[in-house]
């Protein structure tokens, strides 16, 4: 635990990663993207990325030759809570759009019925 | 005459995925039991509108819900709310019955949403498939109160641990 909070203080000692950190709060970002942001070498932007990983503050994935940063593993465990938020709304209201289609349905086959008669 | 028509009653809970399909859209899908054309009703004619749209577990009252289902036609939804009645309003974009619709939503302003909904048949039964696109990502995190404000708590935590590490001596 100790180390982890060592990891997460260092990486929050230096004034370019606060930067990255904000930035990637408002988008998720590739390497080169921040790098140029920052105004520093791929090596340097890849450096600073690295710490800010190891910390758990950043995660990366690489999509062919991109390596994409996004904020660590805790938002999107609050995206995902979000999502099932969302879905819980719309099964509520399509369970009771279920209900109107069955009702419509049901009055136009006794109509029909009727009309038969 | 009994040709099976009590189906299934009581809807099932649960059959409703949603799925973020990109940073700016999010996508629900759903089966509802009934033919595309009484589906899209159900969506464009405010008398059956207002019986779904507001389940009463959502816990509000609609006041008014006024529905002009043609291409470039408003819709205005007044919802009981205190202080003051709320509104959620905009325009129909799209209308093809019973395959399509697509309304805009705009009482939020430049970042509001665009709901496209279609409907595909499906031997009496109807597959819906509703997105949601948002103009850009932020715009669908701060609808959703989502990771925006998780964003807010991992800032307040970092700051948290700033303030304890910061009262260590220094080395």
């Amino acid at each position: 635990m100790t180390a982890r909070l060592d990891a997460a203080f260092a990486a929050l000692s230096d004034p370019t990663r606060r930067g990255v950190l904000e930035r990637l709060g408002r988008s998720d970002a590739s390497i080169s993207d921040l790098a140029d942001k920052f105004a520093m070498t791929l090596t340097g932007m890849k450096k600073h990325v690295g710490v800010l990983e190891q910390a758990g503050l950043v995660t990366t994935r690489k999509v062919g030759r991109v390596r994409t940063c996004q904020l660590g593993p805790r938002r999107l465990e609050e995206e995902t809570a979000w999502l099932e938020r969302y879905r819980q709304r719309w099964d509520e209201r399509f369970d009771a759009l279920d209900a109107v289609v069955e009702e419509l349905t049901r009055k136009e086959k006794s109509d029909e019925r009727r009309n038969r008669r | 005459m009994s040709a099976g028509t009590e189906g299934k009653a009581g809807a099932v809970k649960g059959r409703t995925t949603v799925e973020r399909t990109s940073d700016r859209e999010v996508t629900v899908t759903r089966t509802i039991n009934g033919p595309a054309r009484l589906v899209f009703e159900a969506f464009t004619k405010a008398e059956l509108f207002r019986q779904w749209w507001v389940p009463r577990s959502m816990g509000m009252t609609l006041l008014s819900c006024e529905l002009d289902a043609r291409v470039g036609g408003k819709y205005r939804l007044v919802f009981d709310h205190s202080p003051e009645p709320m509104a959620f309003f905009g325009t129909y974009v799209e209308v093809d019955p019973p395959r399509r619709l697509a309304w805009s939503n705009d009482e939020g302003g430049d970042g509001g949403s665009v709901t496209t909904v279609t409907f595909e048949d499906d031997g009496g039964r109807t597959r819906l498939v509703l997105r949601e696109r948002y103009p850009s990502k932020e715009a669908l995190d701060a609808a959703g109160t989502g990771a925006v404000d998780a964003m807010g708590e991992t800032f307040e935590q970092l700051d948290e641990l700033l303030v304890t590490l910061g009262e260590r001596p220094a080395r």
